[in-house]
């Protein structure tokens, strides 16, 4: 029983370290690029884009599909690690 | 063949597909009835929810409002995808482990409290009606465009709709409706984009054609920044909102969106925590096509526009300008009298829309009596025609535009079941099951379902026939709701295991009324209104959300860390929650 609590403690908290990381760049390509900096990145281009324009309607939501995706397998991997998949 | 043929044919074997699916899935039990008995695969529950969530709003006005606000459309864009990620990292996992079929089932056992159960029955109540009106109305309008049928007589036939498949298989039914309702629109909104988009770009993809050359060799978005500038607009790509104001509203929009209540249940649906996790992210990726196409469509069509009617004589105007104006979603008035259509800068108007005279002009155009005598510009054009005319601009077959009908009316009736389910589940399991008669049978709870979302639809319907002046205003009202209120208490509970009764309840209140508050003062003028230049700390309404999700949170938790930690029991719950294994089905005990 304390293995399986040690377990569940470790396992949160890689799991909060995933999350920083990943909502970190979550908000860096929507509110970061696409809104803060956009002034400063619509300075360069991407083909016809410029870039903080692409990023705001285009490029950010690329990034989230991503995100999710990456999420899903550390977490797959995550739950083998300590034993919770099912 | 016409129109109206291309129309009814696909409109009619949209339906009876539709159909067909309801009378195959009919629930038998409260489980089958509430969550689609647990089993749905993470591939259909990832487009039933995409088909729940893109609303007549998103198929219909999301690409018409970008288009004429450019780059402040991008809140819109970033906001309805980004809660995306919010809700597979921060919640569906979570809620699927505790394994209850409502979000008021979570708060109400997580705060173990039936005033906290209570307060969020209340804002799903809200906000679950106010999204449904709209949606009943756009069916309404999709058949009035389209079919030529009454507007009114287009709710009816949307209620009956709706009413069949969700009576008989509850979110089973539901679920399987709408993974077809999905292919429906998806498939309707992307062949007029290919079709633009090679047309304009010589690209068939649209999300290259939009940063592609059109013809001539400069760039799209250059030639439409040097339209907008040359006729008085502000810059394509820039756009006219405060940065703060972007982001408030585009954090509100996102947490907004992990808080809507039928798209967090959505989540029970699936066997696993896993499963959670993967059909969030087929979720997202199906949405990612049409949110990704939108903006392309954006700047196709506002090009297409300002070059096909900018200094153009009225009488050379190709004849989809007059049927549009015909149906009152397009004026014009020729105020310097050069018979040229004048289309720059500024308000057409006095007031919104355009009151039409029963006479016509010189040219045959349609009289309105209130141009606006300040303004040169002569053109009023209503931005939900964007996506609806613009198989007629591009010129495009006639099936194409009863597949863009078809369309509209998969993604409106699929939003209305959602909502509604969640409405009827809120009145027959929360409220009677929970807190009425704990001791009603499951057959007498589906029956209550039944009669729920009865009552539900007649109410929508009556909303959508007779839609209140603040609905448009309270669309928006709807996320800032979720986010101020649903969002912190879940997210709350599963981070914090702290977070006790009296935090999260104190800070719900607190940040519905809030919100409440902001908006009537600023969108429906109580409380002695205001401009924006009273908006505190330059924030419009629609980012409010972001302001009184914030406010919650504070007070959440100063309140509980003031007040006893909450018992044993519940901060067990808290940490099995956090692990996925074990998570069994959807279930009542």
């Amino acid at each position: 029983m304390d293995n399986k609590q040690e377990h569940a403690t470790a396992y949160w908290k890689e799991n909060l370290k995933y999350l920083v990381i990943l909502l970190s760049i979550w908000f860096i390509v929507s509110f970061g690029f696409g809104i803060i900096f956009r002034e400063a990145l619509n300075e360069f281009r991407l083909g016809g884009f410029k870039l903080g324009f692409w990023f705001a309607q285009q490029g950010s939501i690329y990034v989230f599909v991503i995100l999710i995706i990456v999420y899903i397998r550390l977490m797959n991997k995550l739950d083998k690690k300590y034993g919770f998949d099912e | 063949m016409s129109v109206q043929f291309w129309t009814w044919l696909l409109v009619g074997i949209s339906f009876a597909l539709y159909f067909g699916i309801a009378i195959w899935a009919r629930a038998g039990s409260t489980k089958e009835f509430y969550v689609a008995g647990g089993g749905v695969s993470p591939l259909a529950n990832g487009m039933a929810t995409a088909a729940d969530w893109m609303s007549a709003a998103s198929f219909i006005s999301m690409a018409g409002i970008i288009s004429f606000a450019g780059y402040d459309g991008s809140v819109y864009l970033m906001g309805w995808t980004g809660g995306y990620v919010l809700l597979a990292l921060l919640l569906a996992p979570y809620l699927r482990k505790f394994g209850k079929f409502t979000v008021p089932d979570f708060i109400g056992d997580r705060y173990y409290s039936n005033t906290a159960r209570t307060v969020a029955v209340f804002c799903a109540l809200i906000v679950s009606f106010t999204y449904v009106a709209g949606q009943m109305r756009g069916v309404g309008i999709v058949f009035s465009q389209f079919l030529q049928v009454d507007i009114n007589l287009g709710v009816l036939i949307g209620m009956t709709v709706v009413l069949i498949f969700s009576l008989l298989g509850g979110m089973k039914g539901i679920t399987y409706t709408q993974v077809a309702q999905y292919c429906v629109l998806i498939f309707a909104f992307m062949v007029p984009a290919f079709f633009i988009s090679l047309q304009m770009t010589g690209n068939i993809i649209p999300q290259i054609g939009m940063g592609g050359k059109v013809e001539g060799g400069a760039f799209l978005l250059d030639k439409l920044d040097a339209l907008h500038t040359q006729l008085g607009f502000n810059e394509y790509t820039s756009g006219t909102k405060s940065t703060w104001d972007v982001f408030a509203i585009t954090l509100a929009l996102m947490t907004g969106t992990a808080g809507l209540p039928h798209v967090i249940v959505r989540f029970f649906t699936v066997p696993k925590v896993k499963d959670a996790r993967k059909s969030a992210g087929y979720a997202l990726f199906l949405i990612a096509i049409l949110y990704t196409t939108a903006p392309a469509i954006s700047v196709f069509s506002r090009t297409n526009l300002i070059e096909t009617v900018s200094e153009t004589k009225y009488s050379e105007i190709p004849q989809w300008f007059k049927n549009w104006e015909d149906t009152g979603l397009i004026s014009w008035t020729d105020k310097n009298g050069d018979g040229k259509i004048q289309y720059v800068a500024g308000n057409a108007l006095d007031g919104k829309k355009p009151i039409f005279t029963e006479d016509r002009g010189t040219y045959g155009e349609r009289l309105i009596s209130n141009a606006s005598a300040s303004a040169k510009n002569e053109l009023y054009v209503d931005r939900d025609i964007m996506v609806l005319a613009n198989p007629e601009i591009a010129n495009l077959p006639n099936w194409v535009i009863g597949l863009v009908a078809a369309g509209g009316l998969a993604a409106a009736l699929s939003t209305a079941a959602g909502l509604l389910l969640v409405i009827s589940t809120s009145v027959s399991h929360d409220l009677i099951k929970k807190q009425w008669r704990p001791n009603i049978s499951d057959k007498g709870e589906l029956r209550a379902a039944r009669i729920a979302i009865f009552v539900a639809i007649l109410i929508a319907g009556y909303f959508g026939i007779n839609p209140p002046g603040f609905v448009a205003a309270v669309v928006a009202l709807a996320f800032g709701l979720a986010a101020a209120s649903f969002f912190p208490a879940i997210i709350l509970g599963i981070f914090d295991k702290r977070m006790n009764s009296k935090g999260a309840v104190s800070g719900m209140i607190i940040g519905i009324v809030l919100m409440l508050f902001y908006m009537m003062k600023f969108k429906l003028d109580m409380f002695g209104g205001g401009t924006s230049e009273d908006w505190w700390f330059g924030t419009s309404p629609e980012g409010f959300g972001t302001i009184a999700m914030c406010v919650n949170i504070v007070i959440s938790f100063v309140v509980s860390r003031l007040t006893a930690a909450p018992p044993q029991d519940v901060q067990d719950m808290v940490e099995s929650i956090r692990i996925p294994s074990g998570a069994g089905e959807a279930s009542d005990h």
